[in-house]
């Protein structure tokens, strides 16, 4: 059995340590927020948070993750109030939205890390998220917005 | 008379007590290291040579990049999605090294090799290979200034840092260096050891 740590509520899973941890996620515990895109670490429609940082997890096994805190897009906030939801809300990101829970979940690295982050920290941060329908500038606008709304919400 | 046994004996004395003082001076006999270095410029050139071919190769000169993105594949492309060098070598926001290259490789073709300290040379010591000519690339390795702070001792050692090894074990679909790691480790201490000789700098 394998303790792991999602979304701050305790698993107990009997599953390979070499699984995937986005197989993990989807098939065993039933969170499908994250998207299987490309398989090898291309796309980042499959990003998750592993100790904060922005892990692809469908090149990350289930042992990398133990004993660490996995937030997924379902965790990332209650009532989908994290200042990114919001400006995704707001400015109406997405289009068929199947990249955009990895987006979010880069994207809140970023912010996490710069309170302000200029379009050349955007581009640095996002470079990995693949947009096929190339929301990509909306996008940029939103994690703005979000980055103002943060703002307003510590002052 | 008198003076005469006493001004020998306090020479005698002195005498002595210079002989013991220099004889506990001797440091001949101490344990501090030094290292005796052969000079052998033909072998040392002759190894450089050998090992430039190594830290020229994909394996090792795509993480020793000219710009800030790190390279890619056996055509040394920039690295797939840009991601940048940052302070510490170890990429920026969420595109850290680690965030695709896991602990180990894992099994298929084109998955991220893996290393527990997969990086890049930080911002401050960017100690490139890319371009580098082999005169320029020997003096570079050689100066702490530029070679991430390392004396002789250190450097011999670095051929056997876990993150150098990990070009020979590069995952599924990558070649290996031209030299295997054991050919590799004995040109790099035949080179350091006959003298640290760079080669001639072409004119």
């Amino acid at each position: 059995m394998i303790k792991l740590n999602i979304n701050k509520k305790i698993y107990n899973l009997d599953a390979d340590p070499e699984m995937p941890l986005l197989w993990v996620l989807r098939d065993v515990v039933g969170l499908i927020g994250t998207k299987y895109g490309c398989g090898v670490a291309q796309c980042g429609a499959c990003v998750v948070h592993l100790d904060g940082e922005a892990v692809r997890s469908c090149v990350t096994k289930l042992s990398r993750a133990e004993g660490k805190k996995v937030i997924t897009i379902e965790g990332l906030s209650e009532n989908h109030t994290h200042p990114l939801q919001q400006a995704w809300l707001e400015l109406d990101v997405s289009q068929c939205g199947y990249c955009q829970a990895g987006q979010i979940m880069s994207a809140a690295v970023l912010l996490n890390e710069n309170k302000k982050p200029s379009d050349q920290d955007i581009d640095d941060a996002m470079a990995g998220n693949i947009c096929r329908c190339g929301t990509y500038l909306r996008i940029r606008e939103a994690i703005h917005l979000a980055s103002e709304i943060q703002g307003k919400e510590r002052s | 008379m008198k003076i005469r046994i006493r001004t020998f004996v306090v020479t005698s004395t002195l005498i002595l007590m210079v002989a013991v003082m220099a004889f506990s001076l001797d440091t001949s006999k101490s344990k501090a290291p030094f290292v005796v270095m052969k000079r052998d410029s033909i072998a040392s050139v002759a190894a450089f040579k050998k090992v430039y071919s190594v830290l020229m190769s994909p394996r090792c000169m795509n993480c020793h990049p000219a710009g800030d993105v790190p390279l890619q594949g056996d055509d040394s492309h920039l690295h797939a999605m840009l991601p940048k060098r940052g302070l510490e070598g170890k990429g920026k926001y969420a595109m850290k090294c680690a965030n695709c290259h896991q602990p180990t490789n894992i099994a298929g073709l084109n998955k991220p090799p893996g290393h527990p300290n997969w990086h890049l040379p930080p911002a401050d010591m960017k100690m490139v290979f890319q371009g580098k000519t082999a005169n320029e690339l020997a003096k570079q390795l050689l100066d702490p200034r530029t070679n991430g702070n390392k004396n002789m001792k250190q450097l011999i050692a670095h051929a056997d840092d876990g993150l150098v090894k990990a070009g020979w074990n590069p995952g599924e679909g990558r070649t290996l260096p031209p030299l295997s790691h054991a050919a590799f480790k004995k040109a790099w201490i035949a080179w350091l050891s006959n003298g640290a000789y760079a080669p001639e700098a072409k004119k």
